[in-house]
């Protein structure tokens, strides 16, 4: 029987394997940012171990970095940004400070330096880890002992999860995104859908993303419970890869792209479950909840409780709604918001700045607007592409690459009863500020909703 | 890692589903850089509400956790481990958990039981009734036990081991240190470096 994509890429990479145990797996790239790696730096003093791989680590500050310039006011924030910059000195692993021109957020620079490629495995102390599944690339978030542990030995010991297939027929329909799709995934399969599952989105609108889209997809496989999506690679991926600084060149680029090419999933391989989308009938999504997949068509209403038959499902609904200050029945271009959020692992590269910048272009924001690149190469590129200039002159703020208001470890956070649309992947409780309501959308809604103070498609402009 | 054979504690029930990490421990306590000192952020935003279950003094130094489906979910972060150890938790008991949440719960000693949502819902209503009752969390036998009910569990062989001996991974590995440097001979030569 043939195999799939995650399981080739997988048994490329087991170093060992044995009755009983967990496979050893090898990991070809392992990035690392200040917030979960420094008690693992910690363990390995404490143990007299060293970082095996320097090579295959990198480093970037992202979490804790205020987007606007000057230096970290936060003391606690500010120390464990200086806690690795000692331990990346200490281990010798190149790091990626503030103000550096390859800055930025950890799942931005990994493909803009070409390191992420097809068929690599690739991990970080972050869920979000994911997005490097765009590339065909087995990619997966862990827990600081898991970081610990790859920086001692390059290795993970771990059970080769279930393969999930998520097919997605037609055609994304005009003013669709990526974006959109994923957040119609997740409220299809639901939080808990993926979970013992590495996914594989095929199909016609799959293939027809570009790479940024793509990295947005897989960015929030974990939104559904899969720690790892993937992408089979193709000409898009191999075109985005050609010439990045880390790319191979000469022979070794086309040895390595015969190899990538055997990269996909064989027509005799079977899944362990397969699951339809219908691109064709998507139109832009927006959640309501407290959950990345309490999630609707923007043209809907408010949902009410009583419309889970789910008990477990229903009470999840009455708490969000009410965390959220939303009435059940409220169409969701009547709800307003304070601020919108463009930015984050899950839309921070250059094509979503883009798209905010064509619905802002000519027209002014009445919300507080952060436009904020994923990495300090986004930013550059957007500004000589004159992007900055659109955002400034339609009254947003152009920032600094950082994470931002995709979680409140830097300035940029909702004070209580705050509502935003957001371009990132979580709408948790308390998650960008105690008491912050927010909304996930994608660039072109967060932009729109920027315009009229209410949540809207691009369309209803 | 502290061992793992069996244990027998106090149950507080969490009526609620997906417990993401990032209620478990709100982002703004990831600042630190020490191991030590989460148990005051454990829920901080929903411990402010008099009402939420932890704040009962009947559960008071309870050690075992029973939730609702699906937690753990949402970010990697280890913290959300070390917060529920450090305020006196033992054991997590769910139907479903983050799949991150529970690899990092089995490196660290916190075991997470997988127990059906019926199952679960039994404990929940046993433990609001007799906030006393004392369950018994049997990782050599499998087995959850509260009074009448006795719930067995599943637990792959090698993590349970690993538990019950209280291992630390990373020592485990390195003994097949020769197998990790042939590996590294044959990887493809194109493959990127990041210095």
């Amino acid at each position: 029987m043939g195999r799939t994509l995650a399981e080739k890429v997988w048994e490329k990479h087991v170093v060992r394997r044995a009755e009983g145990e967990p496979d050893v797996l090898y990991i070809d790239l392992h990035l690392i940012h200040e917030v979960t790696s420094p008690q693992a730096f910690d363990g390995l003093r404490l143990s007299g171990r060293t970082v095996r791989r320097p090579d295959l680590t990198i480093a970037t500050e992202d979490h804790n970095v205020p987007t606007v310039l000057g230096p970290i006011a936060d003391l606690v924030s500010r120390t464990q940004v200086e806690t690795l910059r000692k331990n990346t000195a200490e281990f010798g692993i190149r790091l990626h400070p503030m103000g550096d021109a390859g800055q930025g957020v950890v799942h931005i620079i990994g493909p803009q330096f070409g390191l992420t490629q097809p068929g690599m495995t690739v991990v970080c102390g972050d869920s979000h880890t994911s997005t490097h599944g765009a590339f065909g690339a087995l990619a997966f978030g862990i827990g600081t002992s898991e970081v610990e542990h790859v920086l001692a030995t390059q290795t993970l010991p771990a059970y080769r999860p279930k393969t999930m297939a998520i097919e997605v027929a037609g055609q994304l329909p005009v003013g669709v995104t990526a974006k959109d799709l994923i957040l119609a995934i997740i409220a299809q399969i639901g939080t808990g859908g993926g979970q013992g599952y590495i996914v594989e989105y095929r199909g016609e609108a799959v293939r027809k993303l570009s790479m940024e889209g793509r990295m947005t997809v897989c960015n929030m496989s974990i939104e559904a419970g899969a720690r790892a999506g993937m992408i089979a690679p193709d000409e898009t991926t191999f075109e985005y890869l050609r010439g990045r600084p880390h790319a191979p060149t000469g022979t070794a680029w086309d040895e390595a792209v015969e190899y990538w090419k055997s990269l996909r999933t064989d027509d005799d391989a079977e899944f362990d479950k397969v699951v339809h989308i219908d691109a064709s009938t998507l139109t832009p999504f927006v959640t309501w909840g407290t959950n990345p997949g309490q999630g609707v068509p923007i043209g809907s209403a408010v949902p009410s409780p009583e419309d889970f038959a789910d008990p477990v499902q229903r009470s999840a609904a009455e708490r969000a709604l009410e965390y959220m200050g939303l009435a059940a029945g409220t169409p969701l271009r009547d709800v307003e918001v304070d601020t919108v959020f463009v930015g984050s692992c899950t839309n921070g590269r250059i094509e979503d700045l883009r798209a905010a910048a064509d619905i802002l272009r000519g027209r002014t924001v009445v919300t507080r607007t952060l436009i904020v690149p994923g990495s300090m190469q986004v930013k550059k590129a957007a500004e000589e592409e004159g992007l900055h200039e659109v955002f400034k002159a339609a009254g947003a703020e152009w920032r600094e690459a950082g994470c931002s208001m995709c979680l409140g470890m830097n300035p940029d956070t909702l004070k209580p009863g705050e509502r935003s649309a957001s371009t990132s992947n979580r709408n948790f409780e308390g998650r960008q500020g105690k008491g912050g309501r927010t909304h996930l959308v994608s660039p072109q809604v967060a932009a729109a909703t920027a315009v009229t103070g209410r949540l809207t498609a691009p369309a209803d402009l | 890692m502290d061992a793992f054979t069996t244990h027998t504690g106090r149950a507080v029930p969490l009526r609620r589903s997906n417990v993401d990490t990032d209620q478990i421990i709100p982002a703004v306590w990831l600042k630190q850089v020490s191991r030590t000192g989460f148990e005051n952020g454990l829920f901080s935003a929903w411990r402010e509400d008099p009402a939420f279950v932890l704040n009962d003094p009947v559960y008071e130094g309870a050690s075992i956790l029973v939730s609702g489906p699906d937690f753990g979910t949402g970010s990697s972060r280890e913290h959300a481990v070390w917060a529920l150890q450090q305020y006196g938790f033992r054991v997590v008991i769910s139907a479903r958990f983050g799949d991150i949440f529970r690899n990092n719960s089995t490196k660290m000693g916190l075991l997470p039981v997988v127990l059906p949502a019926d199952v679960v819902e039994r404990v929940q209503a046993a433990v609001e009734a007799d906030p006393a009752a004392e369950v018994t969390v049997d990782l050599v036998e499998r087995q959850v036990r509260l009074g009448d009910l006795v719930a067995e569990f599943e637990i792959d062989d090698y993590t349970r081991w690993r538990l019950m001996e209280g291992l630390d991974d990373i020592g485990l590995t390195l003994r097949h240190a020769d197998d990790i440097a042939e590996y590294e001979n044959g990887r493809q030569r194109w493959l990127p470096t990041t210095v």
